[in-house]
């Protein structure tokens, strides 16, 4: 197996310097991920479940340890990269789905997710098609394809987010309660998707309201619960 | 604070554009800059927020080179660009500035010839650098004014006949026409009612994606940082008291003063 993901001793904690007080999120969580796996973080409200995906991503910064990634250019640490090299192994290699989608004034459905293949150098014509059938797999109708989804629904602004999201293959995909809002049919379509994906090698690691949504994706669990076992390898699914 | 994030790891060896290193800047008592330093990659976007007085556009006039601080060095990565841009004498800086770096100011009247053509300030831009030809002139001007969305049916109108949303479409044009290596943006949103603002800002994050122009932005609006910035810097008092990816500064503040600006945010 292609390793993806090397997690050690990674720790994260919030100073509110408002309060004078630190709290801590999570602390000394290892964890590994090979590419096409699927790891699924459990464990209870405030377990830092999201926490430890967006330090992963960086949005967050680790007190200690390591977030080695396994990039087509070479291992980094991602706790420590510089800026740019994040900026840019954003646009090519790692990807972030969350439940919300990041609408700007004035800028259509279609053109909002073409973008990550315009920024990875797809041309307007094929970026545009490509929008077009994941708009479609998603369920959005076509005559919002056009319109601005600043004034969508929730629901389908989701839609339109995960057609975003999800477009361009990436080597490592981080999943925040995608499925949350959506609709049977959408969430089918998203299930699909992420199956394609990983068939393809993409390595995932998320956190899901209702985990039953993706039992037939995931490899492993970790339940971030304090004192819970740092990992186990699930029995219950035959992968 | 040192050249951001020199000692980090690096996977891609591409190399900065623009480095500002120790820029310190007083005017009598005042301390305006207190060694500021910052990088820019090229295509990249650095955002500078900070309260008022807090030094942002004193260290975006310096890299436009209209200040020259006490102390510091700044160099641009470019062909035939050399040495500490701080140490060039007039001409050279002028030369420099009208033909590698754009910019667009909040007051449209300290970027723009108010009562000549808006074309005609776009095409000075362009004679500075030398073309002479009137028919080269009028047609770079108006790509110029297309690309910044400026409804070329009003482009011998003046600017003081202009709408202020027009007026920074005009500055905008006038800073592209050259392709610059480097854009800054000093407020460019300040002002202009949140329609225009919506518009104003679609252009540049336009710009952004198909020319990858290298920008440097100051606004104290964080909605329009946000909106446009790969990196933010955060200044208080002359100084740099935090910088990082956009998403982190404002998701994970460090500092005690940009947790406050970010929390004050509505």
């Amino acid at each position: 197996m292609t390793r993806i993901l090397d997690v050690r001793g990674l720790s994260k904690g919030f100073e509110m310097h408002h309060l004078g007080a630190q709290m801590q999120a999570f602390s000394d969580i290892s964890l590994t991920l090979d590419a096409g796996e699927f790891l699924l973080l459990k464990g209870r409200n405030g377990a830092g479940k999201s926490t430890l995906l967006r330090t992963l991503y960086r949005s967050y910064l680790a007190q200690s340890g390591q977030i080695l990634f396994h990039s087509s250019h070479g291992v980094i640490d991602l706790a420590r990269a510089a800026d740019v090299d994040v900026t840019f192994l954003r646009r090519t290699e790692i990807g972030f789905v969350t439940q919300f989608l990041t609408a700007r004034p004035r800028v259509s459905a279609e053109a909002l997710v073409a973008e990550p293949l315009r920024l990875a150098g797809h041309g307007a014509a094929d970026a545009l098609e490509q929008a077009r059938h994941w708009l479609a797999a998603f369920g959005v109708k076509q005559a919002l394809w056009a319109a601005y989804p600043t004034t969508f629904s929730g629901g389908e602004q989701q839609k339109v987010n995960l057609a975003r999201a999800l477009i361009l293959p990436q080597r490592l995909l981080m999943l925040d309660e995608p499925t949350a809002s959506l609709d049977a049919s959408a969430r089918a379509a998203l299930i699909d998707r992420l199956a394609d994906l990983k068939a393809q090698g993409t390595a995932m690691i998320g956190v899901f309201h209702h985990p039953g949504d993706v039992a037939q994706l995931i490899d492993r669990e970790i339940d971030l619960t304090p004192d819970a076992p740092q990992m186990e390898d699930r029995t219950d699914v035959v992968v | 604070m040192t050249v951001q994030q020199m000692d980090a790891p690096r996977l891609i060896t591409t190399r900065p554009l623009l480095i500002a290193q120790g820029v310190s800047k007083s005017y009598g008592s005042v301390k305006a800059l207190q060694d500021v330093s910052a990088t820019v990659y090229p295509g990249e976007v650095l955002g500078i927020v900070g309260e008022s007085g807090s030094g942002k556009s004193t260290f975006l006039r310096s890299l436009n080179l209209e200040e020259t601080p006490d102390s510091g060095s700044y160099t641009l990565d470019l062909p035939d660009v050399q040495g500490n841009l701080f140490d060039l004498d007039r001409f050279a800086r002028r030369m420099l500035c009208a033909t590698k770096i754009g910019i667009v100011y909040q007051n449209p009247h300290l970027g723009l010839l108010m009562k000549h053509s808006s074309s005609g300030n776009v095409a000075e831009r362009l004679l500075v650098a030398g073309e002479r030809r009137f028919a080269v002139l009028r047609e770079k001007a108006r790509e110029a004014l297309d690309a910044s969305e400026f409804p070329l049916s009003r482009m011998d109108a003046p600017p003081v006949e202009l709408s202020g949303g027009m007026q920074q479409r005009v500055q905008l044009a006038k800073a592209i026409a050259l392709e610059p290596a480097l854009l800054l943006l000093d407020e460019p949103t300040t002002g202009l009612d949140v329609s225009v603002q919506a518009l104003v800002l679609d252009t540049l994050k336009r710009l952004q994606q198909e020319r990858k122009i290298t920008m440097v932005i100051v606004s104290h609006d964080l909605g329009v940082i946000r909106t446009l910035a790969d990196r933010v810097m955060v200044m208080k008092g002359g100084r740099v008291v935090e910088a990082g990816l956009a998403d982190q500064v404002f998701q994970d503040p460090q500092h005690a003063y940009t947790q406050q600006l970010v929390h004050a945010k509505l």
